[in-house]
């Protein structure tokens, strides 16, 4: 009962009510607008990763089409278009068709709830409207709920192509979203108890002090793991790892089927980005020199900052695809079950804790973050040290077979190649042996806007 | 319109769009895109070899479990975010309650890692 009523009076201070109030017309803008710049985004974010990932690896990149090649996407969206269709014999036909669609369109509405900026006036009108399209008391439950939705795409892309490859894909994605999606929840538990609600908006304006990416880094960490493994990027893109599943889920697809796959994959990199700005990063609100300046959070200017904000996640994660290599999936389920689960766990109780003893005792919330922060790196510390001395402990090199199991091998690292003995009795023998050793060099991802 | 629900109208009008722009997509599509079928082009694809059987395999069971534990802590967080959401001014009973109901969670998750559920063979 008591628990109720204390329920009551907090709920009833979210005051959304300024939304849901625009004239139908607006919200016909401002959905538009919504689709129009994800669009656009996703064009220009595929050429972007595009050129970055070329920087990364020393080649130039699309540079043709349009100035800086920036039309590139939209040539591949066009040429896809004029591809044929084709469904296999083997697919369930239905479900074969509706899968891109139910990856797509929960892509995009989970931007429903994400506030661009402040409450502006409507240009040519004295209409004031906050830039998002809407909000709710539940609005981040909200996101979680859609972009499970846009999962069942791709799970129903794997089952119904009726192919191997495409199933296994399918799988995986469903297999790792609902590991990563449990640490990406437990991590927006903190942000909850310091924002003291669900709706962005409001977590936005509790974040006008000081930016929860700061005193939640644990969280926000664990939420940077979870967006990557979520939208099924590098280093976690398993579902579609071309050297084991060819293209994963999307095997048997063509034309603009495929597209719409690109599509949300590339809206939910946004989307996952935007949510880490709302929730961590201040939103719209302008970074910390700029925020001195009154004017830099009010009007359109917040746009800036908020699409700043996202574009840098976008960044990291064109860099970490230049950078990292593919993770095995057993290490991955390790990762999330192993390490993001119990250490979101952890970190939930002691957020609670420390809530706690600030608003009950009245201690300054930095003196408890502070030794949070020394007790979660001496336990980061500590685990890497343990991590290093079980590492250690099968080290007993193996005889290098070149033909084990019948078929010829490449040595294992650590593992010596036989010293050959030349036939010609000639100096080429140290140089034969060092030509094998090269069979570890990178190999350049396949663009994948291509 | 009003009230409540009054914020997830718009929700529903971007459905509305979304599905449209995919219809006019798939529209597009069947204007733009040529069609020429023959019986090896509907073939499932499998690296170039004909394909041999069904493509719906077997799938392992370990799967299965993760999807055991996913909605063990599916639960967990329909709890964990309302309580986050109303936790100021409750004081420490309520951090007390939820520490157990995590601890009680934390030992499903103990159990299936000392059964070796988490790793994969």
């Amino acid at each position: 009962m008591n628990l109720a009523h204390g329920a009551g009076v907090i709920l009833a201070k979210d005051d959304l009510s300024e939304f849901g109030n625009d004239p139908w017309w607006l919200w016909l803008v401002k959905g538009v607008l919504i689709f129009v710049i994800l669009v656009v985004l996703t064009l220009f974010n595929i050429w972007a990763e595009r050129r970055v990932v070329a920087r990364m690896q020393h080649r130039v990149g699309p540079n043709v089409h349009g100035p800086f090649g920036l039309l590139q996407s939209l040539a591949d969206g066009i040429k896809l278009a004029l591809k044929e269709d084709v469904v296999p014999k083997a697919a369930d036909k239905v479900l074969f068709i509706i899968a891109p669609v139910i990856s797509t369109i929960p892509a995009f509405i989970a931007f429903a709830v994400i506030p661009f900026g402040p409450v502006v006036t409507v240009p040519f009108t004295d209409i004031e409207t906050p830039l998002q399209l809407t909000d709710m008391p539940v609005a981040v439950l909200y996101i979680l709920a859609v972009a499970s939705v846009g999962i069942y795409g791709i799970v129903l892309a794997g089952w119904s192509s009726g192919s191997t490859y495409a199933l296994l894909g399918g799988l995986r994605s469903s297999a790792q979203m609902i590991s990563y999606e449990v640490a990406m929840g437990l991590a927006f538990v903190a942000v909850f108890l310091y924002a003291g609600s669900m709706s962005t908006s409001e977590i936005v304006a509790a974040q006008e002090r000081l930016w929860f990416g700061l005193i939640l880094i644990p969280s926000f960490l664990i939420y940077i793991a979870a967006m990557v493994g979520e939208t099924n990027r590098a280093p976690f893109d398993l579902p579609e790892a071309e050297g084991e599943l060819v293209g994963g889920f999307h095997t048997e697809y063509s034309s603009l089927k495929f597209a719409l796959f690109f599509l949300a994959e590339y809206v939910n990199m946004v989307t996952v980005g935007a949510l880490a700005t709302t929730l961590f990063l201040g939103g719209w609100m302008a970074p910390w020199p700029l925020s001195l300046w009154d004017g830099a959070n009010q009007g359109y200017l917040p746009l800036l900052w908020f699409l700043g904000k996202t574009m840098l996640f976008i960044f990291f994660f064109i860099w970490l695809r230049g950078t990292l290599p593919r993770m095995r999936y057993d290490q991955f389920m390790k990762l999330g079950w192993k390490v993001l689960i119990p250490v979101a766990l952890l970190w939930t109780v002691a957020v609670a804790t420390i809530r706690a003893i600030t608003l009950d005792e009245g201690i300054d919330r930095r003196y408890i973050i502070g030794a949070a922060l020394v007790a979660v790196l001496v336990f980061l510390a500590l685990s890497f040290v343990g991590e290093k001395a079980t590492e250690e402990e099968p080290e007993e090199e193996p005889e290098f077979d070149a033909f084990a199991g019948g078929y010829p091998v490449p040595p294992m690292p650590g593992q010596q190649l036989p010293v050959l003995t030349s036939v010609t009795g000639s100096t080429g023998t140290s140089a034969g042996a060092g030509d094998t050793d090269d069979g570890g060099a990178p190999v350049s991802e396949e663009d994948r806007g291509a | 319109m009003d009230g409540y629900y009054a914020s997830y109208a718009p929700v529903l009008a971007i459905v509305v769009a979304g599905v449209g722009l995919v219809a006019s997509i798939f529209a597009a599509n069947r204007l733009l895109a040529p069609r020429r079928q023959s019986p090896e082009k509907l073939l499932t694809y499998e690296s170039g070899v004909d394909p041999i059987g069904e493509g719906w395999a077997q799938i392992h069971l370990r799967y299965y479990v993760f999807a055991y534990l996913y909605v063990i802590f599916a639960v967990d967080a329909v709890f964990l975010f309302p309580w986050a959401t109303v936790f100021a001014g409750l004081g420490w009973t309520v951090v007390g309650e939820m520490a157990v109901f995590i601890g009680f969670i934390a030992v499903g998750l103990l159990y299936a890692w000392r059964k070796g559920v988490l790793t994969w063979t």
